[in-house]
């Protein structure tokens, strides 16, 4: 965070907070109608794109591919009884990447005409052979096939774009108003919506026209306690989901009860903003005076809001291929799943653990139809029955472990940005025994249920971790018996996979995910989901977190 | 046209005013030309350049405010770019925190901008050098390199003028063994990159590379460790010192929830939280940090000390909460001065006779606000010292700690040097909590 975000969280009057520093790239602050505008025709973008490939190739290159994004963005703020702030950001443009001298160059431009993305194609053309001086290793891509005029769209049922801002803020000042009925201090509470109109074409004979959604409804409510001086914050338990404003709209059947005596609710694909503030309140509450954990070992049982952030940082960053290979050395790190590593069958988990890789699961964060460099996506296989199978790759990363085939996991985070290897889905499959999460919590002799997702950090290699999570509850004898506070729990990557013991049906399975997952110098940002159903993992360490400052 | 002249960017805003129907209005441009490459595995991956101009309108009507921007700027689209502001702001709600614009302002002239900058031909150079340099050795390097000049110019129809200009460049270099046993780092920036020099950085990371292999582990727990000023600044608020320093805001502390909250109701402004030898304050006008001279909102920017002698001297207000609780607002400044002493990092080895020397801190999360514990990771260069010397490389560890708690353990300051617009010094603190071990290197 630099100075200009903090200055907004301080609570600046409300204009000022969205103010894009470089609005070209970050969106121009737009009227809300011009979201719903449509973009510019299929055939158009296709005849300017055409024009880069075609410049690209006379100046040299041997492969170019043009993405002309048009990013949609609006953000709804509140707090308390007041809006703090609503923005509407619309980013139009073209990036252009080629191949030249065996080595990329990327250029993007603004001036979304034959003549400015031709322009942009010669100077992508230009910095690759420039840097092809001092380039060691040829790019070698993986083939793919051209697919055509194709197009994909994300399955929504009501675009979050036509919903009314009013409709927006009444339900954020409904949720603040609960809160504050109910006892709490503070509330924030936000909407974000983001549309990603994007079009792929390629020397490769492809021509890709996709219509991309996501939506993330989330509040975070305080209670203080003024006379000791105590303050305590619950997180909402919502998820960002690849979804329309169907999200906003609560299911039953869509929701999960935490084991009883925790008071917790999950949601799949549908959630409660109002039932959660109502939890939310009680517990934050609760937070004040619920006890202090003493540290030890016990027996864990995570709920899924709060292990999906476990498995992307455990799992879905460190079979990133590009990490393991060391192109993250200087900024995200690197990852002890190394291919010397992977050759020694050292198990990464359990037999109960079975991790998928996948960029199509409905309503997901990562699922699109073809991926920024045109492969068509699917899924795969991370890690079966506990053992390493297979990481994360894009078109020139597959020769360099031996295959020959992209896994479509390529993406930029708008036009403007070089596309790179992201992160798809990861998600731990369900168990294949029926167990439900209170059956679960029968045979847990002393442990903790956590669910949400607190403070996380962890090295970069990826084997040492330190996990938070929103609220805690004590296991004793296969019953909860009451909310525990201070609770943090520290593990190896492999120890903790391999302590996995149970894993609940897919009843209970549903997706967290993760909105702004940073990777990349300079640092972009993507969106990715994490599915896993209620998991237990046997004698792991927790740390007390409480301290005295005086 | 990505870096305008004042009288360039002033002639603009003039013109864009000129449109304005609103009751109040302020209208900024911002541009920069900064450049960047990217190198792994002894290769460059990616370079990119960004070359822009921005223009942001905010109309006012009464207490309700829009905001317009567009980065196109002929006569046309400027109307329609104000017009968008204005339609936005009829519609927006009443803001009940509505500040008036302030009105004409003087600024200081912070220390000038460098004339001479990086290209696309010196940062590839840099970048073969740095990579030459590692390739000599068997050694691997990863870096990246980034820079150019910015702008900003703001203007409104109380009569408002600002204009500043800035450089600067930043370097980091990760430099690993072939066989992954060794890992270093160094990081640098100057406004004037003439003072950054991407060879003698990367030679640092190698040294600590080849440092670091064979490293032992020892067993967690309090330590008095010595950290270098990456260890403490490098992330910006995720940093130890950064997090601490962009947490001074006295809302949240007034809110009761911040560490600054005084029990009771209020904040703890004028309390003793820190050893008497703490120092830190912002100054614009620093010959080897020049700061900004205004915030966004024009507020000019001035030396204030945020912490004397131990003593937290000064919070963050902004103008709503300064008016609010009849305080003066503060502009918050671009980077901090801690004042230290004269010892270098090798001076305050000397005198320790057993302790840690910690090159880097990684992931570093708030655990808990209320006292603001955080956790994180040593990475890239960490060693065992013992009677005056290092001894040998150690085995990364985990943290739990409170730069609260770690700057009331201070052993000794050293001399503060440049990293990510501040100036640093290396500290030596004692009781420093370490609570598991890591096996990344």
């Amino acid at each position: 965070m630099k100075r200009r975000d903090f200055v907004g969280l301080s609570g600046l009057a409300a204009g000022a907070l969205f103010i894009p520093t470089f609005p070209g790239f970050a969106g121009n602050l737009v009227d809300p109608a011009r979201l719903l505008e449509p973009g510019v025709d299929v055939a158009i973008k296709k005849r300017l794109a055409d024009a880069g490939l075609n410049a690209a190739k006379a100046a040299g290159a041997t492969y170019a591919d043009v993405r002309i994004g048009r990013s949609l963005n609006q953000n709804v703020f509140t707090r308390e009884k007041q809006v703090q702030g609503i923005s509407s950001t619309e980013s139009y443009g073209a990036g252009i990447r080629v191949i030249a001298n065996g080595t990329w160059g990327f250029a993007a431009t603004n001036s979304v005409t034959e003549a400015g993305i031709a322009k942009a194609a010669q100077l992508a053309v230009q910095i690759a052979k420039a840097n092809s001086k001092v380039q060691k290793e040829k790019v070698q891509l993986a083939p793919v096939k051209g697919h055509g005029e194709v197009s994909w769209k994300t399955p929504i049922q009501q675009n979050a774009f036509e919903v009314p801002i009013k409709d927006k803020v009444d339900l954020l000042l409904s949720v603040n108003a609960k809160a504050l009925d109910m006892g709490a201090s503070f509330i924030n509470s936000t909407i974000q919506q983001v549309n990603e109109q994007k079009y792929f074409a390629s020397t490769d004979g492809s021509y890709i026209d996709q219509d991309i959604h996501r939506i993330y409804p989330s509040f975070g409510v305080t209670a203080i306690d003024r006379a000791s001086g105590k303050f305590r914050t619950r997180q909402a338990l919502s998820s960002p989901m690849g979804l329309g404003y169907e999200y906003l709209t609560p299911k039953a059947s869509d929701k999960i009860a935490g084991p009883a005596g925790s008071d917790v609710v999950g949601y799949k694909s549908s959630y409660d903003m109002l039932e959660d503030v109502a939890s939310a309140t009680k517990q934050v509450k609760q937070k004040l005076t619920a006890k202090s954990v003493t540290p030890g070992k016990y027996d864990l049982v995570l709920d899924p809001h709060h292990l999906g952030l476990t498995i992307h940082e455990s799992v879905g960053h460190p079979l990133e291929l590009d990490r393991v290979l060391g192109y993250e050395a200087n900024y995200a790190g690197t990852s002890f799943a190394t291919l010397e590593w992977k050759a020694k069958n050292i198990p990464y988990g359990s037999k109960l653990v079975n991790i998928v890789a996948d960029k199509l699961q409905p309503g997901s964060l990562g699922a699109v139809g073809y991926d920024d460099e045109g492969v068509k996506t699917k899924q795969w296989d991370l890690i079966k029955e506990g053992t390493l199978v297979d990481y994360q790759k894009i078109r020139d990363q597959a020769h360099m472990v031996g295959q020959n085939e992209s896994d479509g996991c390529c993406y930029a985070q708008n036009w403007a940005d070089v596309q790179f290897q992201r992160m798809p889905n990861v998600s731990l499959q369900p168990g294949k025994t029926k167990l439900s999460v209170d059956e679960m919590v029968k045979n847990v002799d002393k442990g903790i249920y956590i669910a949400g997702n607190g403070s996380f950090s962890i090295d970069q290699q990826r084997y040492n971790f330190q996990f938070g999570g929103q609220v805690f509850y004590a296991i004793e004898k296969g019953q909860i018996t009451g909310m525990l506070e201070d609770v943090a729990y520290q593990a190896n990557t492999q120890e903790f996979w391999n302590s996995c013991s149970a894993v609940c049906d897919q009843s209970d399975y549903r997706l967290f995910g993760a909105f702004n997952d940073g990777k990349g110098q300079p640092s972009q940002s993507s969106a990715v989901s994490h599915g896993s159903a209620t998991t237990r993992f046997n004698g792991v360490n927790v740390i007390n977190t409480a301290r005295k400052i005086g | 046209m990505a870096i305008l002249s004042k009288d360039e960017a002033q002639a603009l805003l003039k013109k864009v005013l000129s449109y304005s129907t609103a009751d109040e209005c302020a209208v900024s441009l911002n541009g920069r030309n900064t450049g960047n490459i990217r190198y792994a595995r002894n290769s460059v991956s990616t370079a990119g350049a960004a070359d822009s101009v921005s223009l942001a309108v905010e109309s006012r009507f009464g207490k309700r405010s829009g905001i317009a921007t567009c980065n196109e700027f002929d006569d046309a689209t400027l109307k329609r770019c104000v017009q968008r502001a204005e339609e936005i702001a009829r519609l927006a709600p009443e803001s009940p925190e509505y500040m008036p614009l302030l009105g004409p302002q003087t600024y200081l002239a912070p220390p000038s901008a460098a004339t001479t900058l990086l290209t696309a031909t010196t940062r590839a150079q840099a970048a073969a050098e740095s990579m030459a340099l590692c390739a000599a050795k068997n050694l691997t390097a990863a870096g990246f390199l980034d820079g150019g000049t910015r702008f900003q110019a703001l203007r409104n129809s109380k009569g408002l003028e600002a204009y500043q200009q800035s450089t600067n460049t930043d370097f980091s270099v990760t430099v690993r063994t072939a066989d992954g046993r060794g890992s270093g780092y160094a990081i640098g920036d100057a406004t004037d990159p003439a003072k950054l020099n991407a060879k003698v950085l990367t030679q640092r990371a190698a040294d600590k590379a080849l440092g670091s292999v064979n490293a032992k582990a020892i067993e967690p727990g309090k330590y008095t460790v010595i950290l270098e000023p990456a260890a403490l600044m490098d992330g910006g608020d995720l940093s130890l010192l950064g997090g601490l320093l962009y947490g001074l805001d006295a809302r949240s502390a007034d809110e009761g929830r911040s560490f600054m909250t005084k029990k009771g109701g209020g904040n703890r402004k004028g309390e003793k939280l820190f050893d008497e030898r703490i120092t830190i304050y912002s100054d614009p006008m620093n010959a080897e940090v020049p700061g900004s001279a205004f915030d966004g909102d024009g507020l000019p920017t001035k030396r204030m000390s945020w912490v004397e002698k131990g003593v937290v001297k000064n919070l963050f207000y902004s103008r709503f909460w300064a008016e609010k609780n009849k305080q003066t607002a503060t502009a918050f400044p671009s980077g901090f001065v801690m004042a230290g002493g004269t010892q270098s990092t090798a001076e305050l080895i000397k005198g320790t006779a057993k302790g840690i020397l910690v090159t880097r801190l990684w992931y570093i999360r708030e655990v808990d606000p209320q006292t603001l514990l955080y956790t994180g990771l040593t990475r890239d260069g960490t060693f065992y010292i013992e009677n005056g010397a290092i001894k040998f490389p150690i085995k990364n560890l985990r943290f739990n700690e409170s730069p609260i708690i770690m700057l009331n353990n201070i052993e000794a300051i050293g001399r503060p040097q440049r990293l990510a617009g501040c100036m640093i010094p290396p500290l030596k603190i004692r009781d420093f909590t370490f609570t598991s071990l890591s096996d990344a290197i």
